[in-house]
């Protein structure tokens, strides 16, 4: 198709031949977000996975790690991003011992993820309480919302 | 296993599932990744179950089927909106069928920052004898 309207149409579009591919492109990227189920949840496909939520002057950033010590984990903060990695260790069982089943997994991790908006990093607290990580990172106070009084 | 320790960690979709009779109360249900190991002595079962505090914990163990099942509290303040949202809370259930004979009074469980430890030990009878075979 690309090829007729190309050398057809000598005119046709020739300032932009990838323009119809893009339009494809946005066509496909549709068509897979249709046909995924709207239950499913979207997540970057690193480790840990995070919710992330706001109050009027906090953003909470928290990541089910269980089995994970406090001394195990590393969070750092730079102007608006936050950083966890640790690793997650599964102690070793007996040599005698025999497995049915082993779905839990050992390793290493790293996960970097943007904050939307200003942070004051002197202001951030991490707890970690019956295998949830909680951040709560203060906004800076440019990044709070400010209530504005309309005069009539 | 050292080698298992130095892996990067995947992500895992927790895993839904439908318990047997159909709920009362709104809420999804997830079902935690065990490690189950057997000795000599003992079936141990380790389950993650981030955000269960030990009140919310119910193990039970009747006609050689153990039921875990917990409830979560939702995590975040009610005043908090969702930017980002990847995982989703809910509460725990899975059921197994114990072949071995269990020592129901012996059983001792913990559970400690969202791990569950649950060593179930073997009734004696039920504990490997070696068995000489005599020669004739």
């Amino acid at each position: 198709m690309i090829y007729r309207r190309l050398f057809g149409y000598p005119n046709y579009r020739i300032r932009s031949p990838f323009e119809e591919l893009e339009r494809m492109r946005r066509q496909m990227d549709r068509m897979y977000d249709d046909a995924r189920a709207p239950s499913q949840q979207v997540h970057a496909g690193v480790f840990p996975m995070i919710n992330l939520t706001e109050d009027v002057n906090k953003y909470f950033v928290r990541a089910e790690l269980p089995g994970l010590k406090a001394d195990e984990l590393d969070i750092q903060v730079t102007a608006n991003n936050l950083s966890i990695s640790g690793e997650r260790k599964i102690e070793a069982v007996d040599k005698s011992a025999r497995y049915h089943r082993r779905e839990r997994d050992a390793g290493r991790f790293s996960r970097v993820m943007g904050l939307p908006g200003d942070i004051d990093p002197e202001k951030v607290e991490a707890k970690l309480k019956n295998g949830i990580l909680t951040v709560a990172i203060s906004k800076a106070t440019i990044a709070k919302p400010k209530q504005i009084t309309v005069s009539s | 296993m050292t080698d298992t320790q130095s892996q990067d960690l995947r992500v895992r979709d927790k895993q839904e599932v439908a318990g047997p009779a159909e709920q009362t109360t709104p809420g999804l249900v997830f079902t935690p990744a065990v490690d189950i190991f057997e000795t000599e002595m003992a079936i141990t079962l380790l389950a993650d179950m981030p955000g269960v505090k030990a009140d919310d914990l119910t193990i039970d163990l009747r006609d050689n089927t153990l039921t875990l099942s917990a409830d979560t509290e939702p995590a975040d303040d009610s005043s908090e909106e969702g930017i980002l949202l990847e995982y989703e809370t809910g509460r725990y259930y899975r059921q197994f069928t114990l072949s071995e004979i269990i020592n129901q009074e012996k059983i001792d469980a913990k559970l400690e920052s969202g791990v569950l430890r649950l060593t179930l030990p073997k009734v004696e009878k039920a504990t490997p004898r070696k068995i000489a075979i005599n020669t004739g």
